[in-house]
């Protein structure tokens, strides 16, 4: 067990939307919304995650990988050969930024693991359980190489830079989804390292987040305990474990596995009926360790759909709209207007009571 | 007869000119410290422990308890207490016995760790205003809930859970026996226990009728002499220990003297008025670790399943792979006591020589069971030299779950950790049998005390959690991250699993 610990600071800005039609709108709009929240960045790092915008590789994982040196990527390369099919393999495609003059070198491919099983390392896992204890292993175990997407049909482009940079260095408005997250971040603690930059992501979960898990330490333990390998050098990580954990591995529905991670205070769940009482008790001393503690408010990205939530008490802001068939959210409700301006209805979510939207199916 | 060799350590003092001779001093003393020679109080000093009885029932503040002020020869190596216990053995060639827990200056871990506060980044929380949870449950958790979908269309929660000891706050009270210490002082921890939502625990010395009542808030204990051990007493409580060892005395049996067992404690006991009672070293039933599996096993069929089974050992060197094993044997509690916690009676040269300390062998306990995957099948309960809510809230963070106190709350109830109970002559009424002592000690009243003292500690444990910018106690469980070590060597700081300050 490791006891490096290393807590990300920051405040930060996030915007949600989500088309529950799965009509694919261009990475444009949520980066306008961004960048209407200068005060909330300070250009150390912004990011997007994307559903639904590689619909020609939907079946196959598409891994984004940064590395920083030429060895890293031959290692890793060698490792995904053995274990994979590798579709397709390619440079991220990017354009030339002034302000970003340095990036790690990226590359993103089309795989899956080897059907003959045999062929493979950890022959017995299933196909996602495999992905994740790759992800583990690079990004634990090879130095410099840092997988940042790897879910199917999703994609998450991040680094250091103001929301716009980045949004023109990955040339995202090029790219269509149906849902689609952002984030720009107010480090004060943190290097200006690439992969620090929200989404977080694994498998097709991905997690931007302002605030600071002041339940990290915990946090990270527990998953620790189910064989998660914190190396992203922030908190923000835990979060997107815990869901993976909670609702792939335990196979709690979404709302569920909100509720263990912003648990009701005991005074309200005295006052439930019998079998709720005993249903949210059970939940709380189960998952205690998996409580999110300290100020945030979250976007949660997944395949079906888009989460909002905040903390138990409300530390940081969180606003929701829903305009047809489109919700967005945000830290800001002036960052919706942006590219909403009028919305049939506009709210701010209560402490602890996620906003969870599904797509039609 | 030989005059005794053996110096004083204390020099109890009465100024003649305020005394009004109204011999209350006399009373008092449970030690035969004072007598009356007919116009003045007489002090025999040697007999003095320095309980402090005197000094506070004193009505004219005219008694003093000094330190002896004649000392062996200043000697760096052969300190007072080397000398004068030689001397003692000299003249008994017995086993100098000592109470309460040691009092030798071992480093204090707990001086050594700072807990972490917020600033600008994430807000604190006053828990004057916003909630602030400290409930805590033991026992066995599962590692996961299962969960199915009613006709309502909501979830409906499929997995039984297995039972759980639930407390308001995350203190319970250590065992003590009934016969180490009187039947006032476990009432008053009774009464405290049930006003406050926490649990007591037996000890190993049966169950009074009287504290029968308090069932909702009691831990039975099952140790090596089995006293009072039956069907009805194991069923009687939220939760059965057993006790395999403690920290003040590990790997040694217990001894309460034959002094110490008038009619009610014999018969609660189930032994002979004024036999000693022993409790053997090991548990005659227990050689190993498949021993302990079926007591474990032969406890929950008794009981039904129905309640969480304890297990309580003292911390020694190994006492990872130790405590690993007991939740691998079936435990759903494993009670963890460090070698600086209290005793009725041990050996002085046991209590303060064999163990470790609690902070160790926590942050070893807990890392071991997360280790192996199954820090959730048991819950860990502390214990060990807690003196105080920021000691609760290091031990808590280094991954404890609760924390027994047993020193503290007998403080509230008016010991001065002078040590002395052992001798059955506490003048306090604490640990003692003595009817005209016991008396002295009022449930009612000092279960008021005792009360007190546990909101206080709950406040600041709040005021705590509200500073690191939590409202849950399950967020500081554990949450090493929250500590930092201050002198700490670097081996020691990764034993702990904590950062120095600075980092």
């Amino acid at each position: 067990m490791s006891h490096n610990f290393q807590k990300d600071i920051s405040g930060c800005g996030l915007i949600g939307i989500i088309n529950k039609d799965r009509t694919r709108i261009s990475g444009s709009f949520v980066t306008k919304s961004l960048c209407l929240m200068r005060d909330r960045g300070n250009g150390l790092g912004a990011g997007y995650a994307a559903y639904g915008v590689y619909p020609k590789y939907k079946d196959l994982y598409a891994f984004h990988i940064m590395y920083d040196e030429p060895s890293a990527q031959r290692d890793t390369e060698e490792y995904l050969k053995k274990n994979y099919y590798i579709e397709k393999k390619e440079p991220m495609p990017t354009a030339p930024v002034e302000g970003i003059k340095i990036h790690p070198i990226l590359y993103r491919y089309f795989v899956k693991p080897l059907s003959e099983k045999a062929e493979r390392e950890s022959a017995e896992l299933e196909d996602d359980d495999f992905v994740v204890k790759t992800v583990m292993k690079i990004n634990s175990e090879i130095d410099g190489a840092y997988v940042f997407s790897s879910g199917k049909d999703m994609a998450v482009f991040k680094g250091v830079g103001m929301p716009g940079e980045i949004a023109r260095f990955f040339r995202i408005d090029e790219y269509e989804g149906y849902i689609w997250t952002g984030h720009t971040r107010f480090p004060t603690n943190t290097p200006g390292w690439w992969g620090g930059a929200h989404p977080f992501t694994l498998l097709d979960w991905s997690i931007v987040h302002n605030g600071e898990i002041s339940s990290y330490g915990i946090n990270k333990r527990y998953l620790e305990m189910y064989g998660y390998k914190l190396t992203l050098l922030t908190d923000t990580e835990v979060v997107a474990y815990l869901f993976d954990l909670l609702v792939r591995r335990h196979g709690l529905d979404v709302l569920t596995a909100c509720t263990a991670l912003a648990a009701p205070f005991w005074k309200n769940v005295d006052t439930m009926h019998d079998e709720e009482k005993e249903a949210m008790t059970a939940l709380r001393v189960i998952y205690g360790s998996a409580l999110l503690n300290g100020p945030f408010s979250i976007l949660f990205g997944h395949k079906n759909g888009l989460v909002g939530f905040n903390d138990r008490i409300k530390l940081r802001p969180l606003v929701a709209a829903t305009k047809g068939k489109t919700v967005y959210m945000a830290s800001e409700e002036s960052a919706i207007r942006e590219i909403c301006p009028s919305p049939e209805k506009i709210w701010s979510p209560r402490a602890g009571e996620p906003v969870i939207v599904e797509l039609e199916s | 007869m030989f005059r005794s060799l053996v110096l004083p350590e204390f020099l109890a003092k009465i100024d003649q000119v305020k005394c009004i001779r109204c011999k209350r001093c006399i009373q008092n003393c449970g030690w035969s410290v004072y007598s009356w020679s007919g116009d003045k109080v007489l002090i025999d000093t040697f007999k003095c422990v320095k309980c402090l009885r005197c000094y506070h029932y004193c009505p004219e503040e005219a008694i003093a308890i000094l330190d002896n002020p004649v000392r062996y020869r200043n000697n760096a190596n052969w300190g007072f207490y080397n000398i004068r216990n030689i001397k003692k053995q000299a003249e008994t060639g017995g086993i100098p016995l000592t109470g309460m827990g040691s009092d030798m200056p071992y480093p204090v871990l707990f001086d050594s760790l700072l807990i972490d506060a917020c600033q600008v980044t994430n807000p604190s929380i006053d828990p004057l205003r916003e909630p602030m949870e400290l409930r805590t449950y033991l026992g066995k958790k599962p590692a996961k809930l299962e969960f199915e979908k009613g006709k309502d269309g909501k979830q409906k929660l499929k997995t039984k859970m297995p039972p759980q000891i639930k407390l308001e706050m995350p203190f319970i009270f250590a065992p003590m026996s009934y016969g180490s210490i009187s039947l006032n002082a476990q009432k008053t921890l009774a009464i405290a226990a049930k006003e406050l939502g926490i649990v007591m625990n037996t000890g190993e010395g049966g169950l009074h009728e009287d504290i029968y009542p308090y069932r909702d808030n009691i831990i039975v204990q099952v140790a090596s002499g089995r006293f009072g051990v039956n069907p009805d007493y194991l069923n009687a409580g939220v939760g059965v220990e057993i006790k395999i060892g403690q920290g003040a005395k590990p790997g040694i049996g217990g001894h309460l003297p034959g002094e110490k067992i008038p009619l009610d404690v014999a018969k609660t006991r189930m032994i002979p008025i004024g036999t000693d009672a022993l409790s053997p070293a090991p548990q005659h039933d227990i050689y190993s670790i498949e021993d302990l599996r079926q007591l474990i096993f032969a406890i929950k069929e008794a009981t039904d399943y129905a309640k969480p089974v304890s297990v309580k050992i003292a911390a020694v060197h190994n006492v990872a792979a130790i405590a690993s094993g007991i939740v691998r044997a079936g435990a759903d509690i494993v009670y963890i006591d460090g070698f600086r916690g209290g005793t009725g009676a041990a050996p002085s040269i046991i209590r303060d020589h064999l163990g470790i300390p609690i902070e160790h062998a926590i942050a070893a306990v807990d890392d071991r069971l997360r280790q192996e995957g199954i820090r959730n099948e048991a819950s860990i309960i502390a214990a060990g030299g807690i003196r105080s809510s920021a000691d609760a809230a290091k031990v808590i963070a280094l991954g404890a779950d609760a924390v027994a106190l047993g020193t503290s709350a007998l403080i509230t109830m008016g010991c001065t950790v002078c040590g002395k109970c052992y001798t059955g002559n506490c003048s306090w009424g604490i640990t003692t049998q003595k009817p005209e002592l016991t008396v002295r000690l009022d449930p009612e009243v000092y279960s008021e005390r005792l009360i007190n003292m546990i909101h206080a500690w709950s406040h600041e444990l709040k005021e705590i959690l509200g500073a690191l910018g939590i409202n849950a106690v399950e967020s500081l469980r554990g949450s090493r991250e929250r500590l930092r070590g201050v002198g700490l060597d670097a081996q020691t700081l990764d034993i702990l699993g904590i950062k120095p300050a600075g980092r």
